[in-house]
């Protein structure tokens, strides 16, 4: 269990990496480490040339700006985690964080690292879509925002090509007082989730939902927003939603299916687990009025 | 003098070294030229080997040497020598240190690749090019046992390598004049023991005396030893085995292992040290593993839920290799009949070769599996009976005024099996007690409130612990006054340093720091077996303390004639032997030391042997049975099918506690690998024989957040059979645990659940049985 051979590179500046990816053929870039080092040392990859951006300051940060908030991509997810503004404005975020790995892991992995490896179970990417946040890249033609919705390109498969790397991912916060809920299912405190689920709601004065979202993920390759879903909630009254459709919703899913896993069993999972975000962001929502 | 250290919870001398990173494991070891090795391994179940190509890595950076078994041709040859032979296998199933013609599991080493380092072996490791003929493999122990299977080995004519039996009485008998008879199949899993530092050896050669050393994360240290010696055809006195820290053993580290000799045999080639440390995914495909058992049983009982008898039959997967031979499934069938006094047993087990990992011994060594089947027979009869769950057990059990206890069975030397001292029924009162029994079923519907399902289990053990022969130990006083003991049972990490420390302080009247105790070092101590069996404390601990008392009466013996006093008027306290109430009246132990170390053409006082010494080797010649009873709660997920145990509660009797603190942490640790067992650790293969559980994301090996927080209370019966009254302790927190977690999820499910006949259970397979017992909740439109 140790990788194979390759060139290592340490750039100070976003330039330098840039410059490093338009010059090397067959890169990794090395963030935070926590997918990637194991993947090194079980030989599932083998790069001629490993990046290390640890060392770019500028990547790392999490900064309010005019229109919302810009999380660097090679923040640590403790980072995250511990910041009063994210508790404040993107507090899905770090709810679902919680869940992410463990206190170890999280001080060195980053949400860049996570949103560009893209595991179909991981928490961040999913929250991500939950939100409809932007990817911000950088390539040899400057800056380029990517869409949530346009970010999820398969298993494993960003929208990122291989002259790009990832900046920040911006957030435009719900309003204040949203409820948010998440749920997720995994063997041990810390694993990949076999599925989890996420939902956030806003409400009128009279508890009418004027905004939805939906998400379940660990289920398909990527994470999946239930858009019918959550066009039906908006209009219902927030202490008497018709739970059962949106349940039906997740469970019409096509799972994956592994040696551990039935695809039955994560569909069943999928509903269980929405339905408990969904009860949990009503909850929320009420409590943060 | 009454006991000082012995029964305290003194804290572990060891701990302050381990946990500041001052260890010394394997992997610490440096040496001038070191070499790191790296294996080339099997990656089919099942294949004829055509050729091993290693001229594309040889050429590679950094690789010195590329060796199959045809290089070490000159030095040895031929498969290894079996750890334990047994009339039943005339031809040893052992391993050749690298695979020759065939190989009979993924993982099993063909070549061995030497290099400046680890990662440039593994770089040539991956750039030898193996030709290997796919054979039919076989990976299910039973679809193995039946007629036509594939042939896990191409030389044998069957994959049956033994049928063995045990039981006593006449089972038709009793069969026949029984009120009832079930019939219940069980299916235990297979899994590994995941020790936190894997193996790991280096061997090296003097140039000067020839001496092989070897350092290796062994439990056998001697084993190796005298096995190697055997096949390198060497004196055992031209090989030195030590063991330096060791982070775990667990069962597995009891073997003899092919990567052992093959790591010897390329210094021995090279004239270099050579080091290998196994990786986890080595660990994963070439540490032995072990629980996979089938078992068909039929249980006669009676209308009260008194069990009276079982027969029946197992299918043991024993894995392509026997390194040694056939103690697990003879394991499997002493742990019979647990702490039921049966009037008739009957059982046959079928030892089934598959093309998987060897199973050995790990952490029960198949006593789990004989308490998961006993008291998932006593649950079953409870259920059929409509009658508590202990209530059978009350009147199944060996009660105390029948001890000592003659149960029917063999020991391993053909011995009757008698079980010393204890209270069976005690213990499951006690601990029926401890887990509030009685409230429960207001916790079931507390807990019901909440939307969970809350369960009860409980499941009890018998286990038979210091295994003869012996372990010896020799303590020697320094002319400083200091005490060393050194002992040739090896440790990994249970505390023996300072188990051992309180023994032989209490005896010499020292303080625990004057004490060193030296642990498995053939050039230390001449002669060792194995620290397997949870047969440490009995042996080696009363070996310290009758060779303590030596150096004790010795002592004594020197003061009286020193001081013209009697010996009955003497005690040692203080580093010193003193006259009893006499203030400033004695001789200090360094002083005697130094007398007895002698000076040139002084004679000895008293006529006294040199050296203020002496060494012992307590036979242990009939097992110490500990016992325990244990009770847990289970909460259950009813959407999920989630289980987390909540409450775990043991109430165990080892005899005397040398050390409670160091008792605790055996138990509370065995408990939870049962629990793994229990509920997270599956080894998955497909049919092929490829394993598809080789990380620790795959395979669940349990964490702290899963576990409960584990209650221990002691019963200390003495055993009247060592000095030391004591009882092993290593195994008994593992041993009822699965059957305990299980008892509490089917108790859970209610009635209408079906009968749990496995583990580890999955949450998914949980929802299968809520679902079919139809106590899943139902789903509430709307806000809670």
């Amino acid at each position: 269990m140790k990788p194979p051979p390759f060139q290592y590179h340490r750039p100070q500046t976003r330039e330098e990496l840039g410059a490093l990816l338009a010059n090397l053929d067959n890169v990794k870039i090395l963030a935070g480490g926590q997918s990637l080092m194991p993947m090194l040392n079980l030989r599932v990859v083998a790069p001629d040339h490993l990046i290390d951006i640890n060392r770019i300051p500028e990547l790392a940060g999490i900064r309010e700006t005019t229109d919302g908030i810009e999380i660097g991509a090679m923040t640590r997810q403790a980072d995250i985690l511990a910041s009063p503004i994210i508790r404040d404005r993107l507090p899905l975020l770090a709810r679902a964080l919680e869940h992410v790995g463990h206190i170890q892991t999280r001080s060195r992995g980053t949400i860049g690292g996570s949103c560009c490896h893209l595991d179909p179970s991981a928490e961040q990417p999913a929250i991500c879509a939950a939100l409809d946040a932007e990817f911000v890249a950088i390539g040899p033609k400057g800056r380029r925002v990517i869409a949530a919705a346009d970010w999820f390109q398969g298993m494993l498969q960003s929208a990122l090509d291989d002259l790009e790397f990832l900046e920040a991912v911006r957030f435009k916060p719900w309003a204040k007082g949203h409820g948010y809920g998440f749920a997720e299912y995994a063997r041990r405190h810390g694993d990949f989730a076999i599925s989890g689920a996420a939902a956030l709601l806003e409400a009128d004065g009279g508890g009418s939902i004027t905004r939805a979202a939906l998400l379940v993920f660990g289920v398909e390759e990527a994470p999946r927003r239930l858009s019918e879903a959550e066009a039906a909630l908006v209009g219902q009254n927030i202490g008497e939603i018709a739970l059962a459709p949106i349940l039906d919703a997740a469970r019409a899913l096509h799972p994956m299916e592994d040696v551990q896993v039935t695809a039955d069993y994560r569909r069943h999972l999928a509903g269980t687990l929405l339905g408990r975000a969904v009860r949990e962001a009503c909850v929320s929502r009420e409590q943060r009025q | 003098m009454s006991a000082r250290y012995f029964g305290a919870a003194v804290t572990r001398v060891e701990d302050p070294r381990l946990l500041t990173g001052r260890g010394r494991y394997v992997d610490d070891m440096e040496f001038p030229g070191l070499l790191h090795a790296a294996f080339v391994r099997a990656n089919v179940a099942h294949g004829r080997i055509r050729s091993v190509d290693t001229s594309d890595a040889r050429g590679m950076p950094g690789v010195v040497a590329i060796y199959t078994m045809a290089d070490f041709a000159s030095i040895a040859q031929g498969p290894m020598p079996p750890m334990a032979p047994h009339p039943l296998l005339p031809t040893p199933i052992t391993y050749h240190p690298l695979a020759v013609e065939e190989v009979r599991h993924v993982g099993e080493a063909i070549a061995i690749v030497l290099a400046a380092d680890r990662a440039r072996a593994e770089d040539a490791a991956a750039a030898v090019m193996l030709d290997i003929e796919e054979l039919p493999a076989v990976a299910d122990a039973v679809l193995a046992a039946k007629a036509g299977a594939p042939r896990a080995d191409s030389r044998r004519p069957s994959n049956i390598a033994a049928t063995m039996k045990a039981g006593f009485a006449d089972c038709g008998a009793v069969f026949a004049n029984a009120d009832h008879v079930l019939t219940e199949s069980f299916d235990i899993h297979r899994g590994g023991c995941h020790s936190m530092e894997c193996r790991g050896v280096v061997a090296s050669v003097d140039p000067h005396s020839d001496v092989l050393t070897l350092s290796t994360s062994s439990q056998s240290p001697y084993m190796v030893r005298r096995h190697l010696a055997s096949y390198l055809n060497r004196d055992e006195s031209q090989l030195h085995v030590m063991t330096p820290d060791v982070g775990g053993g667990f069962g597995p580290k009891a073997n003899v292992y092919p990567e052992e000799f093959a790591v010897a045999l390329a210094a021995l080639k090279t004239g270099r040290p050579v080091k290998w440390i196994e990786d986890r995914q080595e660990h994963f495909v070439a540490t032995t593993q072990q629980r996979g058992q089938v078992w068909t049983l039929d249980v006669a009982f009676d209308n009260d839920g008194r069990m009276r008898a079982i027969r029946g039959h197992c299918v043991h997967d024993n894995g392509a290799y026997a390194p040694y031979g056939l103690i697990l499934p003879a394991t499997a069938l002493a742990s019979f009949p647990g702490p039921y006094a049966l009037e008739a047993l009957d059982l046959t087990v079928d030892v089934v070769l598959t093309n998987l990992v060897p199973t050995s011994p790990v952490r029960g060594a198949c006593r789990p599996n004989a308490a998961f089947v006993l008291e998932r027979l006593a649950d079953r009869i409870a259920r059929h009976l409509g009658i508590d769950r202990d209530e059978v057990r009350r009147r199944s059990f060996v009660r105390a005024e029948q001890m000592p206890y003659l149960t029917g069975m063999k020991a391993r030397d053909g011995s009757p099996i008698s079980y010393d001292s204890g209270d069976y029924i005690a213990a499951l009162d006690l601990v029926l007690d401890k887990v509030d029994a009685a409230g429960f079923e207001a916790r079931r519907a507390a807990a019901a409130e909440r939307g969970k399902l809350l369960g009860l289990g409980i499941a009890s053990c018998v286990e038979d612990t210091g295994l003869g022969p012996f372990e010896g130990a020799s303590v020697r006083v320094t002319p400083a006054g200091k005490v060393i003991v050194s002992t040739g049972a090896s440790s990994q990490g249970q505390g023996h340093r300072t188990a051992f420390a309180q023994i032989a302080a209490d005896a010499l009247g020292v303080e625990l720091n004057d004490v060193t105790v030296e642990t498995a070092d053939t050039a230390k101590f001449p002669l060792g077996i194995s620290t397997i069996a949870s047969r440490i404390a009995v042996t080696a601990g009363s070996s310290v303390e009758l060779a303590a008392q030596k150096v004790r009466a010795k002592a004594i013996a020197f003061a009286s004639h020193k001081l013209e006093v009697s010996e009955e008027d003497l005690e040692l306290e203080g580093g010193a032997v003193r006259v009893k109430g006499v203030a400033g009246l004695n001789v200090s132990l360094s002083e005697i030391a130094r007398t007895l170390a002698g000076n040139a053409g002084m004679g000895l006082p008293g006529g006294m042997d040199p050296d203020l010494a002496a060494t012992a080797y307590f036979n242990s010649t009939a097992l110490t049975f500990a016992y325990g009873a244990n009770a847990c709660e289970v909460e259950i997920d009813p959407e999920t099918g989630d289980v987390r145990v909540v409450r775990y509660v043991v109430v165990h009797d080892c005899g005397k506690l040398i050390n409670p603190l160091i008792v605790d942490g055996q138990i509370r640790g065995g408990v939870v690998h049962g629990i793994g067992n229990a509920l997270f650790e599956r080894m998955i293969h497909d049919e092929a024989g490829q394993p598809l559980t080789t990380t620790y994301a795959d395979y669940f090996l349990p964490l702290a957040s899963e576990m409960p927080s584990i209650e221990v209370h002691h019963i200390e019966t003495p055993s009247p059979r060592n000095p030391i009254g004591v009882k092993g302790a290593g195994e008994g927190g593992t041993i009822p645990a699965a059957a305990c977690v299980i008892s509490a999820v089917e108790d859970a499910l209610g009635a209408d659940a079906p009968f749990i006949h496995l583990h580890p259970i999955s949450p998914q397979q949980v929802m299968k049985w809520i679902e079919a017992s139809g106590s899943q909740s139902q789903e509430v439109a709307g806000t809670p």
